[in-house]
């Protein structure tokens, strides 16, 4: 069943009073304190006698590290600790292990690999003193030739980054391949139409409002390590400074407090992070360390770098029949990718998006450059932002070729509801879709023919505008623990939820909000099951010694994973809340109904006993029921079976200036279905965020090198991203089929409009210089980029 | 060292600092201040935006002795007593925000947009707005807050002028 909606631009009505016992539209807990500036993020954390640390960092992209002299710096009466890589090696703590199986350095020992990489810190007793003591520190670099274009990366004679590594000859990461080549082949031999497009997804950064930090605090007396970090998995990693430090894990706490924002860059355990520690259990006293706009622009995780070759194979009719593709990533100087183990390229093999294939293949290789190490970020649920980019240009590119509408082309290929669950070419097991009506609301809210009508007037009159569409299936909630870990670690995530004596209820959650709204929708997800006001529920996240396991949040996967929990552990509670019932009713539980939020025997309306009736009765006087203990909680670690797979249809609108070839998005249409809707207004949030990532990524956004390997976007200065300026006013819609899997059908969707945007604005670039004979065009399109396309050039991004 | 006084939210500070400490770091590291964050080091962010004699100004990049003599408000003195001015409360009912960072200099700045302009239309709002960035809401539930708490706590269209806010519209659910 699909539920269609629209609200277009209609601005939802507040309703003050409107509080939902459970699914729906309410305001969140958690803004009080934020509107108020009484978040707590790490940098406001001060403690007793805390010192300050700053790290030097590599002005080469590679060279060899000769010397490091520190005495000037040990000299400034400020200071208390200098380390450099070779105090680390000495502590075996000069290397830690990736997410990706590879290692990276904390400090450089032998040479460093990519420019703003962390040679030595200081620890001073103020930030300022930190920073001055920097400048003292003399480091003698033999330069190497760097290796920046990763095409001529794995060329023979190319410089080895990786030389740390035994027996390592060249920069090759590793390759890997998903379908079927022989059968997509075949399939591409007897097409009638073949389409072939290089595709550039160029290198972003999520670049989240606050960079990422951290305050540690050992203290040698009970051997105890807290640490208050910007991390998106603080459970993770615990587990992770337990193998690397060798300290026990109960002896270790992380506590992820507010976040400013994550978007995937604060997945992975910075060099920072453990030279934080390192600071703390040298100089006994808490350590801070907040790293700059610049430092998380140059060295924290960066996103996508894939340059694609896509194909697509076709009948004339417009039956898609295959898609194929070869994919170059640059994963950078170390291999960090934050992506379940088995999945290299992450979930990229759902290229194959939202049509029904006879076959597809994908061959991709991987490869080190001198650049900052990363690739998983920026909301790309482990790389669907570069496989639905490809799916959706090409579809367009094959749209063009046919001369065919480009939804009327989509709309002839879509998987059919009827064949959810659908297996593709490349194995993933679609949950549910329902896909036509959800473009054809998109189609109805942008006024789609009277768009293409206005489109050719306005060719006839030479002004430039382009309309584009990009439909999208995403693959979030990982993940099934039979094959997603990371780093051996399942990705189940815990719940717990305890009821106290007077109704009240705490849920404990092994997932760390950064802007998502946990503390409001978990709280009505536990609501909707148990019939406690939200109002009524505390949320805890985020600190490892309160909070149960589970691997964090990240690739959409709250909702799905952690959502599944919290809905699961409410029901165990409300079973036990039921054999309560039944022993303060006298009745058997099978004649008990339930009504949100209370028992009542069936067929006597008048004998009824409400869940805060039950928590008192569990903690208070008198028997309980026969085998029953006292209390009213309950734990659950949730396995999910599959992943949840959500989608969504976009229109885009671009105006571009003649003059200028400044391009203008002038309406945005998302229309997103991610199952059954926790809180709509959330949700919308949501969307607009990742849309506006969007038109960052298609229009601004790049992290770009010279040829020396000098980053050349490493402030907001070079790194734009968009302003209210840059933005319209979005419109959204929804339908809603729920996953068939998840206890509540909700599906994950935070990163759908990140994911789904970018083609929609390329295509509607491109579809609006289709009269200047482009076909494609690579991001970001900039005036200058643009420019050049108009005049039939244009160029690759790097 | 340089001595300085200087007001913060109705409270009087008399300090010496060094001539190089910034304002925002005056604020949050001596004064625990720690409702202005800040995001970038180029001045492009606003994150860390507080108003400085009536008028609003990036407190990254402004000298605590600068501020010598000054009167400083930040979000944190907007309200008394757990109290909400009719601005942050027009945030919080639009969700005009999210993880929460870039709202406290959001608030400063669009306070200062409607003293100056107590009617702007979206357009106005999002002009006014150019120099804070946010990386959550994609702006428009900020608009709207903004121009529900300049017309009114039903909040207008975006695109329409704030005042003559049209009442809510049902939404449509069709279930196929």
């Amino acid at each position: 069943m699909t539920t269609v909606a629209a609200n277009g631009r209609r601005t939802a009505f507040v309703d003050n009073d409107q509080k939902p016992n459970g699914h729906g539209r309410m305001l969140r807990k958690e803004d009080p304190r934020f509107v108020r500036g009484r978040g707590r993020y790490v940098d406001d954390l001060q403690l007793p006698g805390m010192l300050h640390l700053a790290i030097l960092r590599s002005p080469f992209a590679h060279a060899r590290v000769l010397s490091v002299d520190t005495t000037l710096a040990e000299a400034h009466p400020k200071v208390r600790l200098v380390v450099t890589g070779a105090m680390l090696a000495e502590k075996g703590l000069a290397w830690m292990p990736t997410l990706s199986n590879d290692v990276q350095a904390v400090l450089a020992t032998d040479k460093v690999r990519f420019q703003g990489q962390e040679v030595a810190f200081v620890v001073a007793e103020d930030r300022y003193a930190a920073r001055d003591a920097l400048e003292l520190i003399d480091v003698e670099y033999e330069p190497l030739d760097p290796v920046i274009d990763v095409r001529t990366a794995l060329a023979p004679g190319a410089p080895v980054i990786r030389d740390d590594l035994e027996g390592k000859a060249d920069n090759h990461v590793f390759d890997w391949e998903t379908g079927d080549a022989a059968a997509t082949d075949e399939v591409f031999r007897r097409a009638d139409v073949v389409v072939s497009q290089d595709i550039v997804y160029p290198r972003v950064h999520p670049a989240p409002m606050e960079t990422c930090g951290a305050v540690a605090d050992y203290d040698a007396v009970d051997g105890k390590l807290t640490l208050w970090s910007t991390t998106q998995a603080p459970h993770a990693h615990r587990t992770l400074y337990a193998i690397v430090a060798g300290l026990p894990e109960h002896k270790i706490r992380v506590v992820s407090p507010d976040i400013g924002g994550g978007f995937g860059n604060k997945v992975p355990i910075y060099p920072g992070y453990v030279c934080a520690i390192v600071g703390s259990l040298l100089t006994g006293k808490p350590v801070k360390w907040m790293e700059d706009r610049a430092e998380n622009l140059i060295s924290t995780g960066f996103a996508r770098d894939y340059i694609m070759r896509g194909e697509i194979a076709a009948t004339r009719e417009g039956k898609i029949l295959a898609v194929r593709t070869n994919v170059l990533a640059d994963h950078g100087a170390f291999n960090g990718v934050a992506a379940p183990v088995k999945y290299p390229a992450g979930f990229f093999g759902v290229f194959t998006g939202s049509y029904d294939l006879e076959a597809a293949y994908c061959k991709m290789t991987a490869v080190y450059t001198n650049k900052a190490p990363g690739g998983v970020a920026y909301a790309c649920s482990f790389r669907i932002t570069e496989a639905v980019y490809l799916v959706e240009r090409i579809v367009d590119c094959l749209a063009a070729e046919l001369r065919m509408e480009p939804v009327e082309l989509r709309m002839r290929n879509f998987i059919r509801p009827e064949q959810f669950p659908y297996r593709t070419k490349t194995g993933w097991v679609y949950d549910s879709g329902n896909y036509a009506p959800t473009m054809e609301l998109a189609k109805q809210i942008a006024g789609y023919d009277e768009l293409r009508a206005e489109q050719a007037e306005k060719r006839a009159r030479g002004e430039i505008m382009g309309i584009g569409v990009s439909f999208f299936t995403e693959a979030v909630g990982a993940g099934p623990r039979k094959d997603m870990d990371i780093l051996g670690l399942g990705m189940a995530d815990g719940c717990e939820l305890r009821v106290h004596p007077t109704g009240k209820a705490v849920v404990r959650l092994s997932v760390q909000t950064q802007g998502q709204g946990h503390e409001t929708t978990f709280a009505q997800i536990v609501a909707e099951e148990l019939g406690i006001p939200p109002q009524d529920i505390e949320v805890v996240h985020g600190d490892t010694d309160q909070t149960p396991f589970g691997l964090g949040t990240y690739g959409s996967r709250s909702t799905p994973v952690s959502g599944a929990a919290a809905a699961l552990v409410a029901r165990k509670v409300r079973d036990k809340a039921r054999l309560i019932a039944s022993g303060m009713l006298e009745v058997s539980v099978a004649d008990l109904e339930w009504e949100k939020g209370s028992f009542t025997v069936a067929g006597d309306p008048n004998a009824s006993v409400t869940i805060q009736d039950i928590a008192m009765r569990a903690h208070g006087a008198g028997d309980l029921p026969e085998g029953v203990e006292g209390g009213l909680e309950a734990q659950i670690c949730y396995n999910p079976e599959n992943l949840t797979y959500p989608h969504g249809a976009y229109i885009c609108v671009v105006d571009i200036d003649p003059g200028t070839a400044k391009v203008t998005v002038r309406r945005f249409v998302a229309v997103d279905d991610c199952g059954t809707r926790i809180n709509p207004m959330i949700i919308e949030g949501q969307v607009h965020g990742g849309l506006t990532d969007g038109v960052g990524m298609a229009l601004m956004e790049m992290i770009a090198f010279d040829e020396d390997g000098n980053c050349l976007s490493g402030s907001l200065m070079d790194y734009l991203i968009p302003t209210a300026l840059e933005v319209p006013d979005w419109e959204t819609g929804f339908t809603v089929t729920p996953s068939p899997h998840h206890p509540i059908g909700a599906k994950g969707v935070g990163e759908s409009a990140t994911v789904g945007s970018p083609p929609a604005i390329v295509n509607a670039v491109v579809d609006a210089l289709s009269p200047f004979g482009i076909r494609h065009a690579d991001m970001p399109l900039t005036p200058s980029r643009v420019w050049e396309a108009m005049r039939g050039r244009p160029l690759p991004p790097i | 060292m340089t001595h300085i006084k200087v007001t913060v939210d109705g409270t009087v500070y008399e300090d010496d600092v060094e001539p190089r400490l910034l304002l925002a770091h005056y604020l949050r590291d001596r004064l625990g201040l720690t409702g202005t964050p800040i995001g970038c080091d180029t001045s492009s962010c606003g994150a860390c935006t507080v108003d400085l004699d009536g008028a609003t100004a990036k407190s990254c990049s402004v000298l605590a002795v600068q501020a010598d003599g000054c009167a400083v408000t930040t979000v944190q003195g907007l309200a008394a007593d757990g109290g909400w001015t009719p601005l942050q409360r027009a945030f919080h009912e639009q969700h005009a925000l999210q993880c929460g960072y870039c709202t406290p200099g959001m608030i400063m700045a669009a306070r200062d947009l409607l003293r100056e302009n107590p009617r702007p239309t979206a357009e106005e709002v999002r002009d006014a707005l150019e120099g804070n960035l946010c990386r959550c809401t994609g702006y428009q539930n900020i608009v709207r807050a903004v121009l529900a708490a300049a017309g009114g706590q039903d909040g207008p269209e975006p695109g329409s002028r704030a005042g003559d806010a049209p009442g809510a519209q049902a939404t449509e659910e069709v279930r196929a």
